[in-house]
């Protein structure tokens, strides 16, 4: 049995403890913002945070999680740096298949909550796990950017 | 729970993302935002005019529904009913906006769901079915929807001149308000739903559609679109995120070979996980599907360790077993020899006997996967005589008829949900409906297993990247002539590779003499003013399918024609953009881009120097899909032959642009997709099996490695052409040309991998 928050909300799962936390969060919990891109952390579509960091839920044991919270896009948006990245996202209309999206922008959440002016250097460095197939890379710069002016 | 709830939602799709009760979330925002006037206050038309009032009776109300692409409720809500799928080409919100600018909608109002299968009322005229490809929706629908916006607006206008007893042309509808100024009357469409279903429906030669000038929503910045919301709080319901009460997971072992059959299947191990509920055998469909073995489970990762836990023993006699070194020795060999006719002009043979110059060149393009981030999936709920399948729907007619054959049911027994599409690039329009007959046929065999739950194919990313359908690979091998002034006075290409339609239902429509016209697209129809022109083409017939990719045969095509006319351009010892232009001179729309281009990127002035690297710049240009684009590219290479994309700057002339963000979005998204396949991306063999299998062996394009893009767009009132593909096949050769410009050498192997640190 392991006992985790998901979302500020007790969760308890019983089953195999090396299930990735991706389908825990997906099958079990049923929100299913947080996508399944690879299954070996190479396209960043499940990034979800795990106690404020930024991780790869596909290969994130539940067990790895126990006694911590596990944030998702879901709740993410509603804090202030969140908010702000969605409505950057929103006014640059970065989205096209949108599939990566939502791993896409808890990455950039991580990013803006530890460094409030981020550079194209910062932004490379925190981004470049994230694989987006529509190549929305441009916009997703550039919402970074307008995110973090929002927020100074 | 929850998700279910979301999804019930999702039937009736809303585009802000509202998770629940559609209907009456937009009827708040319709009447604080839509029907600005009476959220003021000002009403002063005889309908009940408090939004309090309206939103709880509108749900009793019939919507108003004019035709087969709009609806629009009691409560205010104007729904564009899109035939075609939205799997990131900003597709409903360019239907959206034609719609609504007709209709006079505000586009606050406005959401967008997905129609179902319907040949006769969703056909796609440019596809000769319901079908969403080759760049088609908006030249093939933007009549249509204007159209069908004009009509609706028509009704609604007749219906309040009728109930306010005055002139219809005295009624004037802007922003979604309906007003007759000087009795001071004023209407929201949601207030005259009911009534103007009562309308008659315009005759077609009675509607009058706007002219340019009076456009609001087309060609402006004001329709962001309309799957920006609910892809930005995780609401957006893609075929992986369907849920469906008692629902199982399939993960499937998948022969890793085509042709290979099932020998022996040891489920002893894949049984004992705890969870695994059945494992169902899937034969081959010969041509369409490889033989698989699935799990079915209640979760997926359940489903995927009972997978990993069978013990299959596959029998490889009559498998695919080349390698990629033999396809391509092979694809080679063939085209230094005379093919089947695909283009003449002229007498390419006699102009290239004794030319001033000569060059020749062999170029070779791999196999390429899709890759959408979406790994491929699809949910099927199979009862006795029905079935019920959600997925990203790119062929809706087609895959609905196909399954039905499977399911031994009738087409119309067989009903598409259509649900947003992680991607597709070309993979989810299946030209042998390929995942679907899998999932169908899963589906069939477990329910005469007894199991009776909705199933989710669930595809891993490793059976993605070798599931075959890929861009098939070519092999061009040119020759081209010049004379003594640098004109061309010859060219031949000879081409090797596998037909796309060849072997499926579109072989009638596509294959003419021999040639499938993807196969040389781009080629064959150059608009190159070559007066001695022959293309000719080999058809390989491997059992590996292959299919379109983000642009099809101008993905090889373009790079091809676009490299050796720059290398013809240097052999003549004239300027790349002058050698076209002259070539170019009776085609205005490739020299506008052609001339655009340049002019932005400042062509011909020197790039800044950047210490310990050196820099280029190339160009290209190409015609696809009716759109013509050209794209500048700078490039860096440092002393290890490390290259980066500086920056590419395209031009565009997609006629008008309906909605011009979008079209910049897509040339941007494009010039990446191109990028990553020419830069990394490659399918490859060993004995028959692919070598890839994941992102971390098939490249993708990362942010780090993304050039600063600018989009200029042509101002055309010529009419819509499409822009999800044309971007893509030109960023190659404009790159490929930079790198010549900067190191002096051709790379004609794809991708470029480490041939420059070679």
């Amino acid at each position: 049995m392991t006992e985790l928050s998901i979302n500020g909300v007790k969760k308890t799962h019983d089953g195999d403890p090396a299930m990735p936390l991706l389908w825990f969060i997906r099958d079990e919990v049923g929100l299913t913002g947080t996508k399944f891109g690879c299954g070996i952390a190479q396209c960043g579509a499940c990034t979800v945070h795990l106690d404020g960091n930024p991780i790869r839920a596909c290969v994130t044991p539940v067990a790895a999680a126990a006694g911590k919270n596990v944030v998702t896009i879901e709740n993410a948006v509603t804090d202030k740096v969140g908010a702000a990245v969605q409505a950057s996202w929103r006014k640059l209309d970065v989205v096209q298949c949108g599939y990566c999206q939502s791993g896409q922008m808890m990455s950039a959440v991580a990013l803006l909550a530890r460094n409030k002016t981020p550079n194209d250097e910062d932004i490379d460095a925190a981004m470049s796990g994230n694989v987006c197939r529509c190549a929305t890379y441009v916009r997703i710069r550039a919402a970074i950017h307008d995110a973090a002016k929002a927020l100074a | 729970m929850g998700i279910m709830k979301r999804f019930a939602g999702q039937t009736t799709k809303q585009d802000d993302g509202s998770t629940r009760a559609p209907l009456i979330n937009v009827s708040r925002r319709g009447f604080l935002q839509g029907g600005g006037g009476l959220a003021l206050g000002i009403c002063f038309g005889p309908v009940a005019c408090t939004s309090e009032k309206a939103a709880v009776s509108a749900a009793d109300i019939a919507p108003f529904v004019p035709n087969a692409f709009l609806r629009i409720g009691a409560d205010n809500s104007v729904t564009v009913i899109a035939k075609f799928l939205e799997m990131g080409q900003g597709t409903f919100t360019g239907l959206a906006t034609l719609a609504a600018e007709e209709l006079d909608a505000d586009w606050a109002q406005v959401s967008v769901e997905g129609a179902p299968a319907d040949a006769k009322k969703y056909a796609n005229s440019l596809l000769g079915a319901q079908g969403t490809g080759g760049s088609t929706a908006m030249a093939d629908a933007h009549l249509q929807m204007r159209n069908a916006g004009a009509s609706a607006r028509a009704m609604l206008v007749a219906a309040a001149a009728e109930q306010w007893k005055v002139p219809a042309g005295e009624i004037t509808v802007s922003k979604g308000v309906i007003r007759h100024a000087a009795s001071r009357k004023e209407a929201s469409f949601g207030q005259f739903a009911e009534s103007a279903a009562k309308q008659p429906v315009p005759a077609a030669e009675a509607i009058k559609l706007k002219e340019p000038k009076d456009f609001m929503l087309i060609g402006s910045t004001a329709t962001p679109r309309k799957d920006s919301k609910a892809k930005t709080d995780g609401t957006a319901i893609f075929t992986q995120d369907v849920q469906l009460p008692g629902m199982l997971v399939a993960v499937l072992a998948h022969a890793p070979k085509w042709g290979a059959t099932i020998k022996s299947v040891d489920e002893t191990a894949a049984r004992a996980v705890a969870g695994v509920v059945d494992v169902i055998r899937v034969d081959a469909v010969p041509g369409t599907t490889r033989a698989a073995v699935a799990v079915l489970a209640k979760n997926t990762w359940v489903a995927k360790q009972g997978r990993d836990a069978l013990v299959i023993e596959w029998d490889e006699a009559a498998a695919f077993t080349k390698g990629s070194a033999e396809i391509f020795r092979e694809f080679k060999a063939l085209a230094g020899k005379p093919g089947t006719v695909a283009a003449t002009r002229g007498d390419a043979a006699a102009a290239l006997k004794k030319p001033a110059k000569a060059i020749e060149a062999v170029y070779e393009f791999p196999y390429l996967s899709h890759a959408p981030m979406e790994p491929l999936n699809c949910v099927v709920d199979l009862k006795a005589d029905s079935c019920t399948i959600w997925n990203g729907e790119q062929f809706h007619t087609i895959d609905q008829q196909v399954s039905a054959g499977i399911l031994g049911l009738k087409p119309e027994q067989v009903t598409i949900k259509q649900v947003y599409a992680g991607g597709s690039f070309g993979r989810r329009a299946s030209s042998k409906s390929d995942f679907i007959v899998e999932a169908t046929s899963l589906a069939k065999a477990a329910r005469a297993k007894g199991v009776e739950a909705p199933i989710k194919m669930v595809w891993m990313r490793e059976d993605d990247i070798r599931g075959g359908y890929y861009r098939p690979a070519f092999v061009h091998a040119i020759k081209a002539g010049l004379d003594r002034d640098g004109k061309v006075t010859g060219w031949q290409s000879r081409l090797a590779g596998q037909s796309i339609a060849k072997g499926t239902p579109l072989e009638q429509f596509m294959v003419h003499d021999g040639v499938d016209h993807t196969s040389v697209e781009g080629v064959s129809d150059t608009r190159y003013a070559i007066d001695n022109l022959q293309v000719e083409l080999h058809t390989v017939d491997y059992p590996l399918p292959v299919l379109w990719w983000r642009s099809v045969g101008h993905t090889h095509s373009a790079y091809a024609m676009e490299t050796m006319i720059d290398e013809l351009a240097h052999a003549a010892g004239k300027d790349p953009v002058a050698f076209r232009r002259t070539l170019l001179e009776k085609q205005p729309r490739h020299l506008k881009v052609l001339e655009l281009a340049a002019e932005k990127s400042g062509w011909g002035t020197p790039l800044p120097e950047v210490a310990g690297k050196k820099r280029g710049r190339g160009i290209a240009v190409h015609e696809s899909f009716n759109t013509f684009v050209a794209e500048v590219a700078e490039v860096s290479i440092d002393a290890d032959g490390q290259l980066k994309v500086d920056r590419v700057v395209c031009a565009v002339d997609c006629g008008l642009a309906i909605n011009p963000d979008v079209v910049r979005a897509q040339m941007e998204g494009g010039i990446g997709y191109g990028l990553a396949a020419i830069l990394k991306s490659e399918i490859t063999f060993d004995k028959g099996a692919v070598v890839q299998s994941n992102f971390a062996d098939y490249q993708p394009l990362r942010l780090n490695e993304m050039p600063v893009i600018e989009v200029h767009i042509v101002p055309s009132a010529e009419k819509p052409t499409g822009v999800g593909e044309p971007g893509t096949p030109v960023v190659g050769p404009a790159v490929a040309n930079a790198v010549f410009a900067a190191v002096g050498k051709r790379i004609r192997k794809l991708p470029f991998g480490n041939q420059l640190s070679a």
